[in-house]
């Protein structure tokens, strides 16, 4: 065991983070990419699939989360490993939800030995919180997995990825067909990368014009009758919080970032689907309408809030790694401006990348320390409930990284002396708005100069502590198990975090 | 045996039961017990002694609640059951 650079615990056969920008002393690494073909062969089922793949013990197969908490695609295949008795799979699904309980069983009987994701919720989070996986879980980021997929660092035997349309060239796209979800983005490095591809899909046409995913790397196509549940693969719409206390918080963000003097023509931001974010995106869009400021473009998992932003100019273009709503997924077919992406486009930062373009971005925080670590893996007691997704990628980025919360959650002051577990370096990480003040990064001095003379309550996050404990308590220190069930892997493929087991 | 109940199960809040007992018994689930089942007791004990209470029993079912929710909910259980005949 060593010590990175954050003081976290690394083991001696992984890199330890250094520092955020340390990519730049590095040199990207491309594997070839996939052999293409001219034809796409048909299959039978998912037991054909694994009968004409010849998929055997210790494979690699790799999955998409853009089905979401709807998707078929990812438990049935669990459901022919376990049919055919195989032993010590990898799987790299690029998130894990809930409705992929089917998984724990897999894990606690040794078919699956090895996971690599981005996100993990709900009880297969849980298992692994547990020490029931037996060999590595690694949780990348939603940059970083492009990037060990494309070097070699994972290598995919097999990408079985649902494709709501299919033409006969084996041509994809997610933004028809009845279990449309718009962007196909996380897909694009496995369909690139992966030794064979195979698109599941319940809409074959006879060809597509426009397509996300090539053809030309595509080697079967298996078509179902559902690749997953259209409730669960978007919510019907994302909406902007009630809660007053989420509201103050917006409020407050959008008029700091007035303060700072970002939002003017050319901006360019991110927020999350959540009720807060979405509330922080309409007190800007207020802004910008009041003045008659248009902006350049918005990036991410897109909602139908910002769709309206781009139908009514208020950014020239989106780009679009994954959609979070139906309308987000309607406008991918009629805005010719709204433009689908790759993960790696979107996060690697070996890429051209979007998020190094963005003037701000506003992301949420399980848990943030006075060094401005944050937390969004696991939750206090070090159980997995999340992972990074895009918020190490977009904070590192992005020119003003906001991370928006309440204080105190249940009980709970969000604010800690030192994280649980780190997701994000604090060095990336700019201002922290509560309801009961703003914090800025000391590392940030232009920002503390520009509103020096502000009269919005900023104060130090130490202060913020204070106020925190003065109404909650200090919490009890509690006794924290010393097993590693698995690493936090920063973008750039370091270890920047050990997960450690739970009760 | 005289009982009373307040509070609700919402995040945030607490839902105790007293009742009366032969001595005093305190038992605590709380979604943050690892971290805040002392202060939680010292909350209930505090409020109990300046109730001059000693032989109840209080079954609290805490969902995040501040040490002024705990107390006040504790002190309405209590009159709920001084007010039962």
């Amino acid at each position: 065991m060593m010590k990175n650079s954050l003081m976290r615990n690394v083991p001696e056969n992984y890199n330890p983070y250094v520092s955020s920008d340390d990519y730049k002393s590095k040199k990207r690494v491309l594997i070839d990419k996939k052999a293409t073909n001219s034809t796409v062969e048909y299959l039978e089922s998912y037991s054909d699939l694994f009968d004409k793949l010849n998929i055997t013990d210790g494979m690699t197969l790799s999955f998409h989360h853009h089905l979401r908490n709807g998707d078929f695609v990812f438990n049935a295949v669990c459901q022919e490993i376990k049919n055919r008795g195989l032993k010590n799979m990898k799987l790299a699904p690029s998130s894990i939800f809930p409705n992929n309980q089917c998984l724990v069983e897999l894990i606690e009987s040794g078919a699956v030995t090895d996971i690599y994701t981005d996100y993990a919720n709900g009880p297969v989070a849980e298992c692994i919180s547990k020490g029931k996986l037996k060999g590595e879980f690694l949780m990348h980021t939603h940059g970083g997995r492009p990037m060990v997929i494309e070097s070699g660092a994972i290598k995919i035997d097999v990408a079985i990825l649902g494709v709501p349309t299919v033409d006969k060239k084996g041509n994809g796209t997610g933004k028809i067909g009845k279990s449309a979800c718009g962007s196909l983005g996380y897909a694009e490095s496995d369909v690139t990368y992966a030794k064979k591809v195979v698109f599941v899909t319940d809409n074959l046409v006879d060809t597509l014009d426009d397509y996300q995913l090539d053809g030309k790397y595509c080697d079967y196509v298996l078509k179902v009758d559902a690749i997953g549940d259209p409730n669960g693969i978007v919510s019907g719409t994302t909406k902007i919080t009630k809660d007053p206390v989420g509201l103050k918080i917006a409020r407050m963000t959008a008029k700091l970032l007035d303060e700072f003097g970002v939002i003017k023509d050319g901006v360019s931001m991110q927020t999350g689907a959540g009720g807060t974010s979405l509330a922080v995106a309409h007190y800007v869009k207020n802004i910008m309408q009041e003045r008659g400021i248009k902006g350049s473009f918005a990036s991410g998992g897109i909602t139908g809030y910002f769709t309206d932003m781009l139908e009514e100019g208020l950014f020239e273009e989106l780009y679009d790694v994954q959609c979070f709503d139906l309308k987000a997924v309607q406008s991918t077919l009629k805005n010719t401006t709204h433009h689908v992406m790759s993960g790696s486009r979107y996060a690697n930062c070996f890429d051209d990348n979007v998020v190094d373009k963005l003037d701000f971005v506003i992301l949420g925080a399980t848990e943030i320390d006075t060094s401005f670590n944050v937390n969004v893996t696991t939750d206090s007691h070090g159980k997995i409930m999340g992972g990074s997704g895009g918020h190490s990628d977009t904070a590192h980025g992005a020119n003003i990284t906001v991370i928006t919360t309440n204080l105190i959650k249940s009980h709970m002051p969000i604010i800690k002396e030192s994280v649980t577990t780190v997701t994000t370096p604090g060095a990336d990480v700019d201002v922290l708005v509560t309801e009961r003040g703003i914090a800025i990064n000391p590392l940030r001095t232009d920002l503390i100069e520009k509103v020096k003379d502000s009269k919005l309550p900023i104060v130090t996050i130490e202060k913020l502590l204070e106020t925190a404990h003065e109404i909650t308590g200090v919490p009890q220190k509690i006794e924290r198990s010393k097993e590693a069930v698995g690493y936090v892997v920063y973008r750039d493929g370091t270890v920047i975090d050990t997960i450690y087991k739970i009760d | 045996m005289k009982r009373g109940t307040a509070g609700t199960l919402e995040s945030n809040d607490a839902m105790i039961m007293v009742k009366e007992s032969d001595g005093l018994k305190i038992t605590i689930t709380s979604i943050v017990y690892d971290f805040f089942h002392e202060q939680i007791e010292n909350v209930i004990r505090e409020t109990l002694k300046e109730e001059g209470l000693t032989n109840v029993e209080v079954i609290c079912n805490d969902k995040g609640a501040l040490d002024y929710t705990i107390k006040a909910r504790l002190l309405t259980a209590i009159s709920r059951m001084e007010e039962e005949k």
